[in-house]
């Protein structure tokens, strides 16, 4: 307690002008606070009849949480057959599983890829059934979370290794291959994803011959691959870039050969100095899967704005987005814990 | 010639470029099975790129390079059967640092000769305990000091069983109070009758192990002596000017 006064005295009011800022801070945050509680808590609502019975409940004043109660079910799983749902819910367990596992420096092996491989497998006969007795659900219906993670993990857990490869392939020493690596990278880069996305669901299907059809989801999602592919294969170089040449000699020396010098000696390295952008373009990838909402596909967002349509229950963004964007929260935070985790756990075999 | 007499490492006529620049000028040297062979000379001479060029890390433009019988071309699978047999200490060491003392010594007997893991971690701990660290299996390279990472660095070449060792100036980034230990290392190599080409400036390491003395300068062999002979009485005015110098103190 005396600790705590004393580093306050220092740090928070060691001045006449400091003391002014930090009362002034103090007083701003509790305000905001007191808002979102009063808001969120004291005046909300939790069981109301309709929209209309709700505001009346908190006369304005509060959160009307009772939607959530209606619709949150819808935000959460879309147009998926309510019946149903029970299958994207199991694929949200499964992903969740997949990414707890993956945690688990031990399982970093074959093991992991059999997992991964196994659980997308498994995840995918869910969504769309048509086997073992499940009932077919085509990919216009998916929606919501599960879809949302699906572009997201599947999305990123793809464009990861065609990252690495052309991260290599822009150091190649092949000329062909390096060009190609490069031509690829900055057409990709220098394009916004929604025109990938665009090209994917609107372009491509003129481009191919009549009566062929490629899902739309499908599209999307080889769209989305592709774009990050192109974002993480820099960070990757850059990666590449910061090994030493020594280490680059030394595998050599010793007669590794290009392909096992780079999986066990250049690679673990460059990737694990590449964590903080890689982890910061992995969130930035998972939020970017709420661009899909332009060429129609059903995604959180889309759930999000369709709820709040309903005419017995107009209105209530904040509860919606508010909601949606708790969802995002806890997928993004995670992201960023563990990743500040495992830079720890790699921080010792450092010179 | 028969097998036996024919040189280990042989040079023949090699030329190297860095653009205009002329880095190795006509060198022509042959290193039989079992000699010790000592480079020095003045830094930027072309002695590391010479050795650099035995085992394929640099390409030379013109003459040929042989070692064991085979010709450096620049094919691939050429310059890894070469690398495979002759092991490489560097001056900065290059232990891989994200992998265990153990593993670094393991991971090309497992994985370029195919070896049981079982039989790597023997052949580790056994050349571990010749360089005299087996008690740092488990550490990772970055908490040892140097002459250790050097001694590993050392012991990681000699699990792939090479026929011959290049050392590019394995004691030049070492504390003074660490050349010892690992000139000790190296001392009982060359006593064992290890196929060496070995660029230092450790004149006394030289004169306890080299058969031959080669001595380069802006790029070309200008001596190549019996250590005796060399120390004694260098025939040319650049090795007498470079031995007064690193022998002056």
């Amino acid at each position: 307690m005396a600790g705590s006064l004393r580093w306050a005295r220092a740090n928070l009011f060691s001045g006449v002008v400091s003391s002014i800022v930090t009362l002034t801070l103090v007083y701003l945050i509790a305000r905001a606070l007191w808002g979102v509680i009063s808001w969120g808590l004291v005046h909300a609502v939790w069981h109301a009849a309709d929209g209309r019975a709700c505001n009346a409940a908190s006369g304005g004043e509060g959160a009307c949480w009772a939607f959530l109660g209606v619709w949150g079910r819808f935000i959460v799983m879309g147009r998926y057959p309510y019946a149903e749902q029970w299958r994207p819910l199991l694929v949200i367990l499964v992903f969740a599983a997949l990414l707890l596992a993956s945690c688990d420096r031990r399982l970093w092996s074959w093991r992991i890829a059999a997992l991964w491989g196994a659980g997308l497998a498994a995840n995918f006969v869910l969504m769309l059934g048509g086997v073992a007795g499940l009932a077919y659900v085509p990919t216009e219906l998916w929606s919501g979370l599960p879809l949302t993670l699906i572009l997201a993990i599947v999305g990123l857990a793809a464009a990861f290794p065609l990252a690495v490869m052309l991260a290599l392939g822009r150091r190649s020493s092949l000329p062909a291959v390096r060009a190609l690596s490069v031509a690829y990278i900055e057409v990709i880069r220098g394009v916004p994803l929604i025109t990938v996305l665009f090209m994917a669901s609107v372009m491509l299907p003129l481009f191919l011959p009549e009566g062929t059809t490629i899902d739309k989801l499908l599209r999307a999602q080889v769209g989305f691959i592709l774009f990050y592919a192109a974002y993480l294969a820099e960070v990757v170089r850059g990666g590449l870039q910061a090994i030493p040449a020594g280490q680059y000699e030394a595998a050599d020396a010793l007669g590794l050969g290009y392909w096992r010098k780079m999986r066990l000696v250049i690679l673990p390295q460059a990737l694990k100095i590449a964590i903080p952008p890689l982890v910061n373009i992995f969130i930035a990838g998972f939020k970017d899967t709420t661009l899909v909402t332009v060429i129609g596909l059903f995604d959180l967002i889309s759930t999000a704005s369709n709820a709040i349509t309903d005419p017995q229950w107009r209105g209530f963004y904040v509860e919606a987005y508010g909601f949606i964007a708790v969802l995002y929260f806890v997928f993004c935070f995670f992201m960023s814990r563990y990743s500040q985790a495992l830079e720890r756990s790699l921080a010792r075999g450092r010179t | 010639m028969s097998e036996a007499d024919a040189p280990m490492i042989e040079l023949r006529n090699v030329h190297k470029w860095y653009g205009d620049f002329h880095a190795l000028k006509d060198v022509s040297l042959a290193v039989k099975r079992g000699e010790r062979v000592v480079v020095c000379g003045p830094s930027g001479s072309g002695k590391s790129t010479m050795i650099r060029c035995v085992n394929g890390l640099e390409r030379h433009q013109q003459g040929q390079i042989t070692v064991n019988g085979t010709e450096l071309t620049g094919q691939p699978a050429q310059i890894e059967a070469i690398r495979r047999e002759v092991g490489m200490v560097f001056q900065q060491f290059n232990l891989f640092p994200h992998l265990t003392v153990l593993a670094n010594l393991t991971l090309a007997p497992l994985w370029v000769r195919k070896m049981k893991r079982a039989e790597a971690e023997d052949v580790a701990m056994h050349f571990l305990a010749r360089v005299r660290i087996p008690e740092q299996a488990a550490k990772y390279p970055g908490e040892l000091s140097g002459g250790q990472q050097q001694r590993v660095a050392i012991a990681r070449a000699l699990c792939m069983r090479p026929q011959a060792m290049l050392f590019d100036e394995p004691t030049s980034a070492l504390d003074p109070e660490m050349i010892k230990e690992v000139l000790d290392v190296m001392v009982e190599l060359a006593r064992d009758g290890m196929t060496m080409i070995c660029v230092t400036h450790e004149m006394g390491f030289a004169r306890t192990v080299a058969d031959t003395m080669v001595f380069m300068d802006e790029g070309a062999i200008v001596e190549r002596a019996p250590p005796a002979e060399f120390f004694a009485s260098p025939q040319s005015e650049r090795a007498r000017l470079f031995l007064s110098r690193v022998l002056s103190h």
